[in-house]
């Protein structure tokens, strides 16, 4: 499935859940299922620090797709963490590049990415975007 | 120039309105308002406090009919704002007991009154290489991050008092770092983080005994207890007019006379001169020296203006309310399963700092902003305190003199909802 996709799938998932209470529920039972980043990843190279909350986050290339593990200290951020997962890991870096996270918005939550917030999440998503264009600068290298 | 406003000193009727939290409520436009669809519970008032109307108004009628730069013109509405201004400087001056109001600095808040002080003692030789400051394991950043700049350039050496489990100062210790290299201390009245309310008239007794100044952090004291300077005896007192129902970007920096005419001007510029040539300039008195260009005019009155407002009401009503509200949620918030309550001290303000078993504050502060409930969560720039507690963040309640019970139980049933929402 396409970033789009996955994108459009999961703001209709949200759509159904009409309160803040049952929005947050679905965000916590995300967080929970988070495949687990092993502890050697949680390095200080690794952190991205917020001030309210930490984000542990490394990625890396197989096979031409972009992986990502991610972890936070709280359980929302893990979330929504969990949701940037689902949407970009296991995708070309060119394709990570030209999709913006618009479901965010869509959902309601982009809030959470707002400056005031602190916890790391803006941060990481910048840093996906960051690996994105490393790993297809290298791969672009590589070719020629 | 000389102060001339004495005569606009207005007398404070003498009788104190009556403590009635509901028709308090009435004067906080803010409080009536809506968020996500539910009533505002606003319980961050150590981060800052809403705005009753007459400040609100003091503002819009400022720019809408007074507003002129002051002390420079001699035309009629450079003279009403001038005076609404010096003004405002008397009404502080009275509010804190200060002897005068040229000893009264008006600057942007706590922060600058901090950085301030740092930069001109260490210009005036004040603090020299090898000098001692003491401050405590409890202190803002703000009272912490000046002096460590001021430690980069001198070879001055921070001493630093700690804190016990429970939240209090460490008094013993206090005195045993008093030596003859001591020359300054400076202490928080009351801690933003922990709600201790520090033994100030006293860690002020014992530093005058070595002959060392004393500068208090009143930030989180002002708006809930009666300060007097005088009786202090403190040689600097800083505060910030938004945590004390005024508007933001304004706030005071009380400072004896003889030292601040020992200290020399902070910034350069218009309104604190006397005479400039290009080959030597001369500053103006006290306290024009320390208020370099166009002020924060409307800031300034309005600040005023929430101090007359303040001063309607009895002090010790607003420290009985505060401090009901304070057992009251104390007590409530400990019944909650996995709660502990951050700092316990004997003598507290309305703040209570938490953390709940196994759950973020961050999730805690999310989940209940959910049900229109505002609380901090997070370090409160006050890293060390968390690490001396071994902690990353806590949830901090914070009352004001206009929250009621009511609102104390939707924080507590918010918070169970915290725990039913991450324990299923």
């Amino acid at each position: 499935m396409k970033i789009i996709d996955i994108q459009n799938q999961l703001v209709k998932e949200f759509e159904e859940l009409e309160s803040w209470e049952d929005k947050y529920t679905k965000i916590i039972k995300l967080g929970r299922e988070l495949p687990q980043m092993s502890e050697e990843l949680k390095t200080e190279k690794n952190k991205i620090e917020g001030c309210q909350s930490q984000v542990w986050m490394h990625a890396e290339l197989k096979d031409g797709k972009m992986i990502i593990v991610a972890d936070s200290d709280a359980m929302i951020v893990k979330g929504l963490i969990a949701l940037l997962v689902k949407v970009y890991s296991g995708h070309e870096p060119g394709e990570i590049m030209s999709s913006p996270p618009e479901f965010l918005q869509k959902i309601g939550i982009d809030r959470h990415l707002s400056p005031t917030r602190k916890n790391g999440l803006g941060a990481m998503l910048k840093q996906i975007q960051l690996y994105a264009v490393t790993f297809n600068a290298l791969a672009a290298a590589s070719e020629q | 120039m000389e102060l001339t406003y004495e005569h606009t000193a207005v007398t404070e009727e003498k009788r104190f309105r009556e403590f009635d939290v509901e028709k308090i409520r009435e004067d906080f436009p803010i409080l009536k308002r809506m968020v996500n669809d539910k009533p505002l519970v606003y319980f961050d008032n150590a981060a800052t406090t809403q705005k009753p109307n007459v400040v609100i108004d003091s503002i819009t009628n400022y720019y809408t009919y007074e507003n002129a730069n002051i002390h420079r013109g001699l035309h009629f509405l450079s003279e009403v704002a001038t005076e609404l201004y010096e003004t405002a400087r008397l009404k502080i001056k009275e509010f804190i007991n200060a002897m005068s109001a040229s000893e009264v600095i008006l600057t942007k808040g706590t922060t600058e009154g901090i950085n301030l002080l740092a930069n001109t003692m260490c210009r005036a030789d004040m603090l020299k290489d090898g000098d001692e400051i003491i401050v405590s394991q409890m202190e803002h950043h703000a009272n912490i991050v000046p002096w460590q700049l001021l430690c980069e350039r001198k070879k001055v050496k921070l001493r630093v008092i700690p804190i016990s489990d429970e939240g209090e100062l460490d008094m013993e210790a206090y005195k045993n770092l008093i030596n003859e290299k001591t020359k300054l201390v400076s202490i928080v009245h009351t801690s933003n983080a922990l709600g201790t309310i520090n033994p100030v008239k006293e860690i002020i007794d014992i530093a005058h005994s070595a002959g060392i100044p004393v500068i208090i952090d009143g930030a989180q004291a002002v708006a809930h207890q009666k300060i007097d300077v005088q009786e202090l005896d403190c040689d600097f007192f800083v505060f910030s007019g938004h945590k004390l129902f005024g508007p933001t970007g304004i706030g005071v920096l009380y400072g004896k006379t003889e030292y601040l005419d020992k200290l020399p001007p902070y910034q350069g510029g218009g309104d604190m001169i006397r005479t400039v040539t290009f080959e030597k300039t001369t500053f103006d008195d006290l306290p024009n020296k320390f208020e370099a260009g166009t002020p924060n005019i409307a800031g300034g009155i309005g600040l005023g203006v929430a101090i007359k407002y303040l001063n309607t009401f009895n002090f010790a009503d607003i420290s009985s309310h505060e401090h009901m509200l304070l057992e009251y949620a104390t007590e409530k918030m400990l019944e909650i399963p996995g709660l502990r309550i951050i700092g316990n001290a004997a003598i507290k303000s309305s703040v209570i700092s938490f953390i709940i078993d196994g759950i973020h504050p961050y999730d805690i502060g999310t989940i209940i902003d959910t049900d229109g409930v505002a609380i901090r969560t997070g370090h409160h720039c006050t890293q060390p305190i968390m690490q001396r507690y071994n902690l990353t963040a806590t949830a901090r309640a914070s009352f004001a003199f206009y929250n009621t019970k009511d609102e104390v139980d939707i924080f507590i049933k918010a918070l169970y909802k915290v725990i039913k929402m991450f324990s299923s």
